[in-house]
């Protein structure tokens, strides 16, 4: 989807604003909506692609104003009420409705660190063959999904050279509407600047991004 | 662990009703939710912990591990000892999981790290301009300015630029290469050792290290600089 998080080459954002020891929550209520969220992703009710997607479905505008937590607030209720885990008059009034059962929570405090360890599933599963290899020239396909895609707008279109091969990853573009994980190999892939930006751009620097198969092909 | 936190949910309960009572009272048709994220967090909190989704006591040891346990410092140790022993660069450039796992640390976002080095001719910068992918295990939570619009956009199309408002100026004749995270792979810059500490222990060294080092938007500042 072509939306506003994806941001790469954006102007006029303004300058970055550095915060000399930023404390890791800046309020109280920033830390509970982080453990929420986490706690709540181990319901497995919904996977990090859906999750990310779910942000990038928020209005343009509210994504702008919202602060990064506020996002997480807003995405956590809506995908609540959209996985039924919460209905939405329990949203509104704080309560469970009536008659509703309770659950168990999917994580206790004895299975936080055993959670955190556990990785994002990928591996280097010979069966799923790769379409590309090192040193390979590649161009990122111009595509443009109105769904979930990890591939940026700035680098459709445009010609690198595959720089190293990450192995079998799920795909997010199918993953995320829960379509399929589709596993396929992802590609670390160099960009000159100049291709990317121009000739106003440093003949010097490059940008690399990782890629997955379907967001590839020769060149 | 802070026996405040437990009393979070406690303190406001009243308050929550008497904002949502009135929010209802405004407007039937708008979201009905309190405004002030802390009473809305809260209203959310209480509900799920009714409902037995979440676990109140699992909530405090997840905040507790990324305040107290999980953070830059340990990046730190890594290139500290990546810096002191070349048998451990070497192990970390190839296989950056598993170097960081001989130190002890390990958790979720981490599985997929990759090590880059700086040198003379490189400067390695990195950035997530789709979301917030950030190395946890080894730099803890991302700061503000890192998950910015401002930093998001600007890393990939005018890196030089807003690194010299960062103070970091990069020569010409170094390539400035930078990693935008848009799979699963995390990236921790290992930066080069300043001059002048030589004589160092390894934790030493690591107290020189910054966050921002590891980001890759400065360089560490040799002993006694002014930060």
């Amino acid at each position: 989807m072509n939306g506003i998080h994806d941001m790469g080459g954006l102007q006029d954002m303004g300058p970055v604003q550095h915060e000399r020891d930023e404390p890791v929550f800046h309020a109280e209520w920033e830390g509970r909506v982080y453990a929420i969220n986490s706690a709540l992703r181990a319901t497995g009710k919904w996977n990090l692609d859906a999750w990310r997607h779910q942000i990038e479905l928020l209005p343009p505008v509210e994504y702008m104003q919202m602060t990064y937590y506020e996002r997480w607030l807003r995405i956590n209720e809506q995908l609540l009420v959209k996985h039924g885990l919460v209905t939405p008059t329990e949203l509104a009034s704080g309560k469970p409705d009536p008659g509703s059962t309770k659950a168990i929570p999917a994580l206790t405090a004895a299975a936080v660190a055993n959670r955190l360890g556990r990785g994002i599933p990928s591996s280097q599963d010979p069966a799923v063959r790769p379409q590309f290899k090192v040193g390979q020239r590649v161009r990122a396909r111009n595509m443009n999904p109105v769904g979930h895609t990890r591939l940026p707008r700035y680098a459709r279109g445009k010609v690198g050279i595959i720089g190293r091969d990450h192995g079998v990853y799920l795909f997010p573009d199918t993953n995320a509407h829960f379509q399929g994980e589709k596993r396929q190999h992802v590609f670390s892939v160099r960009f000159t600047a100049r291709e990317l930006w121009g000739e106003h751009a440093s003949a010097r620097d490059t940008v690399h991004l990782d890629m997955w198969d379907d967001y590839l092909e020769h060149a | 662990m802070d026996s405040t936190r437990r009393g979070f949910l406690a303190a406001t309960g009243a308050v929550v009703s008497q904002d949502l009572a009135k929010a209802q009272d405004h407007d039937h048709n708008h979201q009905v939710v309190p405004s002030d994220p802390t009473l809305r967090v809260k209203a959310l909190e209480s509900l799920l912990v009714d409902k037995g989704l979440v676990d109140p006591a699992a909530l405090d040891v997840l905040i507790d591990t990324f305040e107290h346990k999980v953070g830059p410092r340990n990046g730190a140790r890594v290139v500290a000892r990546a810096w002191v022993d070349p048998a451990f660069k070497k192990r970390l450039l190839a296989d950056a999981p598993s170097a960081i796992a001989e130190l002890g640390y390990a958790s979720g976002q981490g599985e997929h790290t990759l090590a880059v080095e700086n040198g003379a001719k490189v400067h390695n910068l990195v950035v997530c301009t789709l979301c917030s992918c950030y190395p946890w295990p080894v730099l803890g939570l991302p700061p503000v300015w890192y998950k910015s619009a401002a930093y998001r956009s600007r890393a990939v199309i005018d890196p030089r630029g807003m690194l010299r408002e960062f103070g970091t100026e990069i020569d010409e004749d170094v390539e400035v290469r930078v990693w935008d995270s848009t799979a699963e792979l995390r990236y921790i810059v290992l930066p080069e050792r300043p001059g002048g500490t030589e004589n160092l222990s390894e934790d030493e060294l690591a107290a020189l290290v910054t966050r921002d080092s590891m980001v890759g938007v400065s360089k560490v500042p040799p002993p006694g600089a002014k930060a």
